[in-house]
């Protein structure tokens, strides 16, 4: 057993997981590439807002895989920083908003 | 940015032989990924064989007055081979006595050959080539006065130009080809344009090469074409008529960036899961014969670059024999993987 829990290695291996239960895989994997197909938001917003997820969701494999896929779709680096600011920014609002729920907890149990 | 070609600076990778011990060790002799002819074997597709010739491209020479991070002929001002008269002679026979097509000229900056103006007009006036494509890296038609009317003469004699631009914005554009290259090129696009190229005039096509900077792979050309379509007619008024994506082959001054920034064994990975069975079957040395400026025939020009010849006794223009050549058997090696990848790649852009 390799001692990082993140190998750059296994993102190449993902579709490996079909092995292992081919049946729930591939309606992942159908689901997945519907999901990114153009629709009424085109493939490129769709990789913007992957690549902000990515982040929010602490997914450095997603991190690489939709850096890469930017690139390949001609999204610049400002336009990836830009949607990265908008998942910390959402990421950073739910953290603050339950400050609400500590303040209305705190009056409630304050004199 | 390097400002000498790999050979001026007598760099490793300048060694043509070199280039290909490194695109046969490593991951592809310890079996972590298949060679080009494994690949097509898993595939069940036959080695590839040459159809009929419809396309001869001619490099007429490496001099270029721009050194590009990731040109594959390793080109630039310090290049000084070029193409003699005779050979070009030789040339126009092949095309005189043969069904070409089309002429693709390239370099280089096939613009800066001294006897460029001169070939163009024989191809027209002695031979039955139906188009002749030139291969212009844009920055020539601004380079230096005696440039300035390329446009023009193109008009006259009905060239397609082909151009490359690797992005749309300054900053891409400038980190691959050099600074100040962008500006220039929207300039000599827009001089394009004012002479008739890239409207709906037939016979006056322009059409643009994207090929990605860095160690990725080109995404959908037809998406890349709406981008750069909308971009250059609102920022700059500019008219083209095609986006040509093309891929970065492993070799030369790309095998280099590779190297150098640890990128090689992830790209060619990419390059290999990219691998697409329809492109295998389009590839371009399928109907295409690349001449060296010193005459001598390659099944591409990335093959050229690699010093791999045609595997015939005709491999020289002087001895061309068309039924001859189609018997050959194509050099393959792993930098073929770039034109089968994804939706595939070739000098017209993707071919599948």
């Amino acid at each position: 057993m390799k001692k990082e829990y993140y190998n750059p290695e296994d993102l190449k291996k993902f579709s490996s997981i079909t092995e292992w239960n081919k049946e729930l895989g591939e309606k992942f994997f159908d689901y997945y590439s519907s999901v990114f197909k153009e629709g009424h938001l085109t493939a490129r917003e769709k990789s913007l807002i992957a690549l902000a997820v990515s982040h929010v969701v602490h997914c450095p494999y997603c991190i690489d895989a939709y850096t890469k896929d930017g690139l390949q779709r001609g999204i610049e680096k400002e336009e990836m920083m830009e949607a990265v600011h908008v998942g910390a920014a959402i990421k950073s609002g739910a953290v603050l908003v339950h400050g609400v729920q500590m303040m209305n907890r705190h009056d409630q149990l304050s004199m | 940015m390097a400002t000498k070609s790999l050979k001026a600076q007598k760099s490793e990778l300048s060694n043509t032989q070199r280039q290909l011990e490194i695109l046969s060790n490593g991951i592809f002799q310890n079996g972590k990924l298949p060679t080009f002819r494994q690949k097509l074997k898993e595939h069940s597709l036959p080695q590839i064989q040459p159809q009929k010739l419809s396309i001869l491209q001619i490099n007429v020479g490496y001099m270029c007055n721009q050194v590009c991070a990731h040109c594959h002929v390793d080109a630039g001002p310090d290049r000084k081979e070029m193409m003699t008269r005779t050979t070009m002679e030789e040339c126009l026979t092949v095309m005189e006595t043969n069904q070409i097509e089309t002429v693709d000229l390239t370099g280089g900056a096939p613009e800066m050959h001294p006897e460029f103006r001169w070939f163009v007009t024989q191809i027209r006036q002695r031979t039955s080539v139906n188009e002749i494509i030139v291969r212009s890296n844009l920055t020539i038609i601004m380079a230096n006065k005696k440039y300035h009317d390329l446009p023009d003469f193109f008009a006259e004699n009905e060239v397609h130009v082909i151009s490359s631009l690797p992005f749309y914005k300054r900053g891409k554009t400038d980190r691959q080809r050099g600074t100040g290259v962008f500006d220039q090129s929207i300039e000599a696009l827009q001089k394009l344009n004012r002479v008739g190229y890239g409207k709906t005039n037939e016979q006056l096509k322009l059409d643009l090469v994207y090929n990605p900077s860095g160690a990725f792979l080109p995404g959908d050309q037809m998406a890349m074409e709406n981008d750069f379509k909308k971009v250059l007619m609102e920022d700059f008024g500019i008219e083209f008529n095609q986006l040509f994506s093309i891929t970065n082959l492993p070799i030369s001054r790309f095998l280099d960036y590779l190297i150098a920034s640890e990128n090689y064994e992830e790209y060619m990975h990419a390059l290999v899961e990219a691998f697409n069975p329809i492109a295998a079957e389009n590839v371009m040395c399928t109907n295409t014969l690349s001449v060296s400026w010193e005459g001598y025939l390659f099944d591409c020009d990335f093959n050229q670059m690699l010093e791999l010849k045609v595997a015939s006794e005709h491999s020289h223009i002087r001895d061309f024999n068309a039924e001859a050549l189609e018997q050959r058997e194509i050099q393959l090696s792993q930098h073929c993987y770039g034109c089968t990848a994804g939706a595939g790649s070739s000098c017209q852009g993707s071919i599948a």
